[in-house]
């Protein structure tokens, strides 16, 4: 299979997860153990209804669904994936009415485990939102 | 020596504070998350939504949606807690009629997520309790259950900054 067939693929089935289709969320690359998704500005999605601050609870969604699908990515998962752990730092609050892009590494993986770290930033990419660290289950392995 | 309140006042007031709260945070509107109070103890309710499934396959929840649920629930538990001695005494104005200024909520500075088991597709509940509250910081412990209150499906810790009274 090449490539874009690949991605076309991973992109429906990410895009396929109810919660992660209702917030919008789109892949723009998943392969060997990356993936970046994209969630756009959203009134619903709002923590902060003085400012407009898109809530912890959404970015913590977009940064689940992103660590999951690194962890598919990866040559060496070969099933599905669940979280075991994810722990986020919220560094500053997202810039109102800009989307939020998440990139996550799959940096490691045992026959039972995968471990993820992940970026999520707004328009200004030198100044993340939020990083991510969490341990994910693998699959398909004994 | 002051005779109580009125029940009804009481209940009334503190309700009114509640929903103000809770009915201010659209996100916490999106995932349609309410909040049950005894007293001064709040238990977050998530009432199963297929919107909130992370695995279709399974059904599961997803698990940015318990992250969410358990954040929110540490955030409207810690607010309350801070705000609760301005709303028994009235201080703070939550009649709806007059459009009261909310106060600021917390600010999450981290938040670190145990899944323990797969959020089932059914309603889904969480209790906070906080560890520590200063005058800056706190420390907030949740737990999630589904159908049995002793088997936590995932449970979390955060670090919070409070909000500068004004």
């Amino acid at each position: 299979m090449s490539d874009p067939d690949k991605l076309k693929l991973a992109r429906q089935f990410i895009e396929a997860i109810p919660h992660s289709r209702d917030l919008g969320m789109k892949l723009t690359e998943m392969e060997d153990g990356v993936a970046v998704i994209t969630m756009p500005y959203d009134d619903r999605l709002i923590g902060d209804p003085e400012t407009g601050v898109i809530s912890g609870g959404a970015v913590s969604a977009l940064m689940d669904t992103c660590c999951g699908a690194a962890v598919m990515s990866h040559p060496e998962n070969l099933g599905g994936t669940a979280t075991l752990d994810l722990r986020i730092d919220y560094m500053r609050a997202a810039t109102p009415g800009q989307a939020i892009t998440a990139r996550a590494t799959c940096y490691h993986v045992t026959r039972s485990v995968a471990f993820v770290r992940a970026t999520a930033c707004d328009d200004d990419s030198d100044n993340p939102v939020a990083t991510a660290t969490g341990a994910f289950t693998v699959e398909g392995k004994r | 020596m002051k005779r109580p309140e009125p029940v009804q006042v009481v209940k009334q007031r503190r309700d009114a504070a509640l929903s103000a709260l809770v009915s201010g945070v659209p996100y916490i509107q999106y995932l349609g998350l309410t909040f049950d109070r005894r007293g001064d103890e709040l238990t977050g309710v998530l009432p199963f939504d297929e919107k909130l499934i992370g695995n279709p396959l399974l059904p599961a929840l997803h698990g940015g949606v318990t992250a969410a649920f358990l954040e929110a629930t540490a955030v409207i538990t810690l607010s309350w807690s801070y705000l609760w001695e301005d709303i028994e005494s009235g201080a703070l104005d939550f009649d709806p009629s007059t459009a009261p200024k909310l106060p600021r909520l917390p600010k999450t500075v981290d938040f670190s997520v145990d899944y323990l088991r797969s959020g089932l597709p059914r309603d889904a509940y969480a209790r906070a309790r906080i560890n520590r509250s200063g005058r800056r910081y706190a420390s907030v412990h949740v737990e999630g259950w589904q159908d049995n209150r002793d088997r936590l499906f995932a449970q979390a810790t955060g670090h919070f900054v409070m909000p500068q009274r004004r």
